[in-house]
């Protein structure tokens, strides 16, 4: 900004001089920075410290469902809050659904940070936040008997490690999907068996996985049983060789793929262009791509397959409990569970949702494994976050934080 | 406004006993003008970037992700090992690269906006420079997508044109294409009024004194244009350079930027301290190149 | 001036640019009306069904208002403080003059998430629940920058004989502001005004983290991306908007520089001093009378 220059009077202001305004503003705005700056170290996000015991082991849960609140604040994947569900819910309990979308788990973690921040009252948390929410303090424990749908549950679901720890339950599981191996049936005339097509020089250029940090657990079930002298029992739970062995394949792997994909419309433009032909997904994205008449199908290979099951988490400082308590109500009983699983492309925790899915389109309860024995659910390795602490025992398993450290060098 | 006018303004002598009082105290009147602004600048953002960048030198328990105050150089050690570097370079390269394209792009437009055009062409140029940045950013990038795709807009007309299919989707191309058409008009808008205050009577002169065409563009309206590409340049290179969402969108398998990377330690890792770490690197970058575009009068085009 | 090949070629460039800048548009255009849910090219069918889905979606309804508001106080603030801040510097020299200009074009050079993820975490530390409140707060701070530099230029451009003239007449200082400086300042406020609306409306990577449980236009069309099933609703509302700004972006354009007042009638002495830096501004609509 160089100095005004004047050519004659009255062409151009001069600037008055206000040296003292600005010692005033100067100081004032100086002793508030150094204020604000230090007084950090004072206070901090600062909780409870997680240790072994959730913060909110203890705090009460309600014993009846009171009046609604008129609004209730959600945390939650796209799709989950569809028009189809909501107003009905609006309408029967006057609570009024506001929605924020996240992508991904840690996303969700992130906007739950401090209890909901007052504001949400509900997440819809995957396993590998769900542990991370309930050891930070951010949920709290709700009363399972005020779900009557939940006595309906598969029996797996009902308990999971992943949100109940200690008899407590921070949540109630709400429905759950493999991630499934999408192919194009134009390459593959067959279902590919194994997950080493994901590996496999030939497709390169033309294989696509998700951008999650969570992915190295599906290399390393892959790998648990490729090379079983690795010794991989549980994909979540890998020593630091383990970790390492897993973490080079991925790295082999990098060169092939295409495009790590963040969202689901992603990997839909991905198959639907012809520019990928494999990689690993959701049940949603074949849905969609076969409702669109593009040659996919998808399988679980031999290996088995990863999984996430969602839980409906209580914020710790929701502002709406009592609708938060209808809401999880209305989402597990058989009718909803029903409407949600075709219109994501997901399997409901409830056993009484099969025969209305049948109504509602012909065929999805098998289609969306409504109907399979628990001994498939048990295949499934579920996501969950992983700790240093392994459930062994020990304390040298590799904690989540490296897992995306390393995901970041994958990835390059 | 007729003096009649004024010696009948009711306004009171309240009000003129106030503004002489203003009048006589230029000190007072600073302040009330300047503290405001200031302020809020000052209080709001200035403080919470610092609040941010002091955690740089903090860590996250990674159990609990609750901040611990111990003062640690360890992020500053991480940022400096693989692949944080790669991911830098990477980023700045195509900041550069994009900045330099869209000048490219820009000037000969610029130049015919500001001193060919008719005024009324000019009018709807300028509308038309503007008109894109009200369609929302994400549906422009993602309108991308299916022009570059396998079998996309672009292939299918190479095709037609007998070119062959072209396929650059989710490449580093793409995302060189996409970058340079989002910050265009940004690009564009300051190049355009540094050409337009050129006086004709330098570029007649400069015809007068025997310089060609080419030559008066070279000596003469490039240097007094460069103000406006700097300041342009501003823009171009500070949005690619925290940009992640047309990396996400566009980008292929190694297109994580600096932008991404933060991204994913506050959503991904809530690692607030690492994160700060990352954000120093372009706003060290960004601070230093303001100053230089400060240094060059950029900031009278801006 | 410029040769014919040359003008010619030029021609063919703006042509190019335009095409180049209105392609994606084109498509936006042109998807609004797909049949099906994904992009595929080319276009599979076309349907109209979608234009009355976003027409009735309570959604798209409360994300669009959600947008004007924040945009409208942000302008507010923006207009408020940036002027401020532009007669400060203009009228006065003080410590750190030079400062202020780079201080506060900060938010707009820094990146988004930067700005995003530090107001985000000062909101936390201090315990304000993200609301309408912080979105506002956001914008308001990247905006001011846009009005402070298009009211600075257009303050060095005026006379200072005028305010002169006024005092001499007789009028004290806040009746010299409301009948002379406000007046010659509008439309440099007004277009500065305008683009920090742009700007608002919309901006998405520091919404993203001042944000609370409402989406604001931009955010539920990532939501909206991330889906995947509603892409044409999206593109329907893109266009809706766009055809909706034509005429208040023409009437900035006329405002900024498209204004036709430029070499041919203005006055000399701006002229005469060359490219001076001190006379910033591309040419703005001069009042008239001068």
């Amino acid at each position: 900004m160089t100095a005004l220059r004047t050519k004659g009077t009255g062409e151009r202001m001069k600037p008055r001089n206000v040296s003292r305004a600005a010692g005033a503003l100067i100081a004032v705005a100086a002793t508030a920075l150094v204020v604000v700056s230090i007084i950090p170290a004072a206070a901090s996000a600062g909780r409870a410290n997680g240790g072994l015991t959730p913060p909110e082991a203890g705090a009460p849960v309600a014993t009846s469902v009171g009046k609604g609140e008129g609004k209730l604040n959600l945390i939650a994947w796209e799709g989950y809050a569809q028009p189809q569900w909501v107003k009905p819910f609006t309408a029967a309990t006057g609570c009024k659904v506001n929605t924020k979308y996240a992508g991904s788990s840690s996303e969700m973690v992130s906007l739950m940070a401090n209890g909901g921040g007052g504001q949400y009252d509900l997440v819809s948390a995957s396993g590998d936040a769900d542990l991370r929410l309930i050891y930070a303090g951010d949920v709290r424990p709700v009363n399972i008997s005020l779900i009557p749908s939940w006595k309906n549950f598969q029996s797996f679901l009902q308990s999971p490690s992943f949100n109940t720890i200690g008899g407590k339950h921070y949540g109630v599981s709400f429905e759950f999907g493999p991630n499934v191996l999408l192919y194009s049936t134009k390459t593959f005339k067959t279902a590919p068996t194994s997950w080493s097509v994901l590996y496999n020089k030939k497709y390169s250029g033309q294989i696509t996985v998700p951008d999650n940090p969570i992915q190295i657990a599906d290399a390393a079930l892959y790998l648990s049983k490729t090379d079983p002298k690795l010794g991989i029992s549980d994909p979540y739970e890998l020593t630091q060789p383990q970790f390492n062995a897993t973490v080079a394949l991925l790295k082999q792997e990098h060169p092939l793929v295409k495009k790590y994909w963040d969202l689901a419309s992603q990997e839909i433009s991905l198959f639907q262009s012809g520019t990928t032909v494999v990689g690993a997904a959701w049940p949603y994205q074949t849905n969609t791509l076969v409702a669109d008449k593009v040659a996919v199908a998808e399988t679980i290979p031999s290996e088995g397959a990863t999984g996430w099951a969602d839980t409906w988490m209580l914020a710790t400082k929701a502002p709406d409990p009592n609708c938060a308590y209808k809401w999880m109500q209305w989402m597990t009983t058989p009718q909803i569970q029903a409407e949600d699983a075709i219109s994501f492309g997901e399997t409901p925790g409830n056993k009484l949702a099969c025969p209305i899915m049948d109504k509602l389109q012909k065929g999805s309860c098998e289609a969306y494994h409504a109907n399979e024995p628990s001994s498939y659910f048990q295949s499934i390795k579920f996501w969950k976050t992983p700790l240093a602490t392994c459930d062994n025992g020990k304390n040298d398993c590799v904690p989540f934080q490296d897992w995306v450290t390393a995901w970041t060098s994958i990835i390059g | 406004m007729s003096t009649t006018a004024i010696r009948e303004d009711r306004s009171g002598k309240g009000m003129a006993r106030v503004s002489a009082a203003l009048w006589r105290r230029a000190w007072l009147r600073a302040t009330l003008t300047l503290t405001p602004p200031l302020a809020w600048f000052l209080v709001i953002y200035i403080a919470s970037l610092l609040l941010m960048l002091v955690t740089a030198f903090w860590t996250v328990n990674p159990f609990t992700n609750v901040l611990e105050h111990s003062w640690t150089l360890a992020n500053f050690n991480q940022l400096f090992s693989s692949p944080y570097p790669t991911i830098i370079l990477r980023t700045v390269e195509m900041a550069a690269i994009v900045t330099v394209t869209d000048a490219v792009i820009a000037l000969p437009f610029a130049y015919y906006m500001a001193r060919v055009a008719s005024p009324r062409a000019r009018r709807l140029l300028f509308t038309a420079v503007l008109l894109p940045l009200w369609a929302s950013y994400l549906a422009r990038v993602y309108a991308w997508i299916v022009i570059l795709q396998k079998g996309g807009t672009l292939s299918w007309t190479t095709s037609k044109l007998g070119l062959g299919a072209v396929n650059i989707g989710y490449t580093n191309t793409a995302m060189w294409v996409v970058f340079s058409y989002i910050w265009l008009p940004f690009m564009i808008v300051p190049l355009y009024g540094a050409l337009e205050r050129i006086p004709d009577s330098l570029l007649e002169a400069s015809g007068d004194l025997g310089a060609r065409a080419w030559r008066t563009f070279r000596t003469v309206v490039l240097p007094l244009a460069l103000p406006g590409i700097i300041a342009g340049s501003i823009f171009t290179f500070s949005l690619t350079l925290g940009d992640f969402i047309t990396p996400l969108l566009v980008g292929g398998a190694s297109a994580q930027f600096i932008g991404n990377v933060i991204y994913s330690n506050i959503g991904t890792a809530n690692n607030l301290p690492f994160a700060a770490t990352l954000a120093l690197v372009p706003i060290a970058i960004m601070v230093i190149y303001l100053l230089g575009a400060r240094a060059l009068g950029a900031f009278e085009s801006l | 001036m410029e040769g014919r090949a040359t003008r010619i070629g030029l021609r063919i460039w703006v042509v190019a640019v335009l095409l180049f800048l209105f392609v994606p548009i084109a498509i936006i255009f042109l998807y609004a009306f797909n049949s099906s849910n994904v992009q595929a090219w080319p276009i599979q069918g076309l349907s109209t069904k979608w234009l009355t889905v976003a027409w009735k979606d309570p959604q798209v309804h409360a994300a669009l208002w959600l947008s004007v508001r924040a945009g409208l106080f942000a302008t507010a603030v923006a207009m408020a403080l940036g002027s401020a801040a532009a007669f400060g510097v203009h009228r006065f020299r003080f410590f750190g003059r030079e400062g202020v200009s780079l201080l506060l074009v900060l938010p707009l050079a820094l990146p988004g998430i930067i700005t995003g993820i530090a107001l985000n975490s000062a909101f936390q530390y201090v315990g304000v629940n993200l609301s309408l409140l912080t979105i506002v707060i956001g914008h308001a701070t990247f905006c001011i920058v846009v009005v402070y530099n298009n009211v600075l230029a257009r303050l060095r451009r005026v006379s200072g004989s005028l305010y002169e003239a006024s005092a001499d007449l007789g009028a004290h200082g806040f009746f010299t502001f409301r009948t002379i400086t406000l007046p010659t300042l509008s439309t440099a406020i007004i277009s500065g005004a305008l683009l920090a609306f742009a700007l608002s409306f919309d901006e998405v990577i520091v919404t993203t983290f001042t944000a609370g449980a409402q989406n604001t236009l931009p955010l539920w069309i990532f939501g909206a991306i991330r889906l995947g099933q509603q892409l044409p609703e999206v593109n329907v509302v893109v266009g809706f908007v766009l055809l909706l700004t034509v005429i208040p972006v023409a009437i900035a354009a006329r405002l900024t520089g498209g204004g036709g007042v430029t070499r041919a009638s203005v006055a000399p002495p701006r002229r005469e001093r060359g490219a001076a830096v001190d006379v910033p501004a591309s040419a703005e609509f001069e009042p008239a009378g001068l």
